[in-house]
């Protein structure tokens, strides 16, 4: 069950280029969420920007009721987050849609993350860490400091593999390539993914290649957040016409099973 | 004392005069955790057709200086499933389900009238003759009186249930197509549906929304609608449900002394999933504070001043 409440701001910190790390206090929310959900944020108490901005929960800390968003500022909505002060509250909608589905303690995981879509997936590690089930992981950004969350992917005891499009750090070359070389070498039973939408799709064709399940984190422009207006579609392979239908990513998803989104209709 | 909120919609009883605007509230359950469905006034629930619709490309919204555009297309699935799935749920509480129809011909609006006077629990029909995102019917038939007319009569003749015409803002002369509605039998009216607009991404040099063009809601239409609800209010004898843009109480008075007997909440809710409970609360102080006894002595009364 979601709820809409004031949340403090118990810390807001610069931690890239253009990317903030914000904590806050919601107990309320904690208790319900789950890795790959998101809330809906007020970022401002006046009409301007009007619409709410969906940001997924980063990480958790459950004794404290805390939780973290890491966002990256693309426009107006998100400069204006950037202003949001300690002490002051942000009204929260969540949590919301649908997270990722856990592996079983057996299974060979592997979590890609491109850029941003970092940001879901540390709450994912958390939760793996939690239940001693280990994964490799696969980060990916445009340059050396895009990567983000290195330091919190190693502290929960993951290793990270990096990969940069100029080579400035770890791998040359999209973050995908790196994986496809590996997976001829080991085997993998899920693969859990975030990132820009190009991202996703090879990613989705390599795994498809190989016929591995995967799960990822989609975005799409979004108005309530709760299923009433149906802005948030996304295309989902059906038997019909089409070859597709809409789905909506604030209740269908965000998280969707990568065999199940039509890739080559989007 | 508290002041008296009921108030009579064309033949639907309401408790208040509080409603949620089609296409922004879903069938209900959308909003079920944040709200006590039971204290609205009525339900629109989101537009229904004969068959169910896929809706347009995305990017579906966009927003602009106060407001939004949104090209949804009307997606929805159908009207059988809204009576087998959704109405269920929705006759678990106590208030009005008004269904809000749109149909790409004349013939099937008349189906749907039809149709949705054979089950329990619709307490009547708003019908949609003004959406401005879809290529057949919609707004067609919202911009010309003659084909508006055309279509409640269709609707009356194929329902008894109470008929609520939605009328567009994007007309030369609201009052017009208002008049023609209540001639051919329209039991109320609802004002405004959205004003047809469009964004353009100046980066990537094209239209933002994936239909290019979409419908205007949220603050920034406000002067627009209660504009329409006093011209219509003026020349036109039916109850009106006013909206566009009412996001607090004192937004929804504009509207209730510009002439509208209800209002309805749209945009808003995205933003404040308790924006229809505020506006409702909001209205009641109003009336204590400035010593009423019922809602109705304000209905239209800017125009007594
Ligand atoms: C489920 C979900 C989870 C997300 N999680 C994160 C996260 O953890 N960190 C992060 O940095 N970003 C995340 N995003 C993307 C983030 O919502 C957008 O970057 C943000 O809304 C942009 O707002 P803006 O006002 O700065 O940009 P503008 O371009 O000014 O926004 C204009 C409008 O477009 C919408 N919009 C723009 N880009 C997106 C987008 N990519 N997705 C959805 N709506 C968009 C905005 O919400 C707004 O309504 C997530 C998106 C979704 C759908
Ligand atoms: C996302 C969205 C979907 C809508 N869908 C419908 C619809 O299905 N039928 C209809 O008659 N009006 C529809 N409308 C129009 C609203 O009911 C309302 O008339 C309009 O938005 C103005 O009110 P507001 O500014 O309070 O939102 C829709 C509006 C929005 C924003």
């Amino acid at each position: 069950m979601s709820l809409i409440i004031d949340a403090e701001v118990i810390e807001h910190e610069q931690v890239g280029p253009d990317f903030y790390r914000l904590k806050l206090l919601a107990p309320e929310i904690l208790k319900n969420a789950v890795p790959g959900q998101f809330v809906h944020v007020r970022v401002s108490q006046s009409l301007e920007p009007l619409l709410r901005r969906p940001i997924s929960i980063h990480n958790v800390n459950r004794e404290k009721g805390q939780l973290m968003l890491l966002y990256q500022v693309v426009g107006r909505g998100t400069a204006v987050l950037t202003r949001a002060k300690p002490g002051q509250s942000l009204n929260l909608l969540g949590p919301l849609g649908r997270g990722f589905t856990l592996p079983a303690e057996s299974q060979k995981v592997v979590v890609v993350a491109g850029g941003i879509g970092v940001a879901p997936l540390i709450y994912l590690l958390q939760e793996l860490a939690l239940n001693s089930i280990s994964a490799a992981v696969y980060l990916g950004a445009r340059s050396k400091e895009y990567l983000l969350a290195v330091k919190e992917i190693s502290s929960l005891g993951f290793t990270p593999f990096l990969a940069t499009d100029d080579g400035s750090e770890g791998y040359h070359g999209p973050v995908t390539s790196m994986l496809e070389k590996d997976l001829a070498k080991q085997p993998v039973d899920i693969v859990y993914s975030c990132g820009p939408f190009p991202m996703l799709k090879s990613l989705a064709k390599i795994l498809m290649n190989y016929n591995i399940p995967f799960e990822v984190s989609l975005e799409e422009r979004m108005g309530c957040g709760v299923g009433a207006c149906l802005s948030c579609a996304c295309k989902i392979k059906s038997a019909g016409e089409a070859g597709y239908v809409y789905r909506h990513v604030c209740v269908d998803g965000p998280v969707f099973s990568g065999q199940e989104v039509a890739w080559d209709e989007a | 004392m508290k002041p008296k909120l009921a108030v009579n919609i064309g033949g639907i009883n309401m408790k208040n005069p509080v409603t949620t605007a089609s296409g922004t509230f879903g069938f209900g359950p959308e909003y079920a955790s944040y709200i006590d469905l039971n204290r609205l006034g009525a339900i629109v629930v989101k537009g229904t057709t004969l068959k169910p619709r896929q809706g347009n490309p995305t990017p579906r919204i966009v927003e602009t200086p106060a407001g939004i555009l949104n090209a949804i297309g009307l997606q929805n699935p159908g009207v059988d499933y809204f009576i087998e799935k959704a109405l269920p749920y929705l006759s678990n509480f106590d208030l009005p389900v008004i269904v809000n129809i749109s149909g790409d011909t004349v013939a099937d609006y008349a189906k749907l009238a039809a149709k949705l006077e054979q089950v329990e629990g619709v307490a009547g029909l708003e019908v949609n003759i003004s959406c401005p995102n879809v290529k057949k019917g919609g707004l067609q038939f919202g911009s010309d009186p003659e084909s508006a007319a055309e279509v409640v009569r269709a609707v009356k003749g194929s329902t008894n249930l109470p008929t609520i015409v939605k009328l567009s803002p994007n007309v030369t002369s609201i009052v017009k197509v208002a008049e023609k509605s209540a001639e051919a039998g329209a039991d109320a009216l609802s004002l405004i549906n959205t004003l047809l607009g469009m964004a353009i991404d100046v980066k990537r040099c094209r239209p933002v929304l994936g239909n290019v063009m979409g419908g205007l809601s949220g603050p920034a239409v406000r002067p627009v609608a209660v504009r329409a609800v006093w011209q219509v209010y003026k020349e036109v004898e039916l109850p009106i449900i006013g909206m566009g843009g009412i996001v607090t109480a004192e937004d929804a008075l504009e509207f209730i002394l510009a002439g509208a007997s209800a209002v309805a909440v749209g945009t808003a809710n995205f933003i404040n999933p308790r924006a229809t409970m505020e506006v409702l609360d909001g209205i009641e102080d109003y009336l204590i504070q400035y010593g009423y006894n019922d809602i109705k002595e304000i209905v239209g009364a800017a125009h007594r001043r």
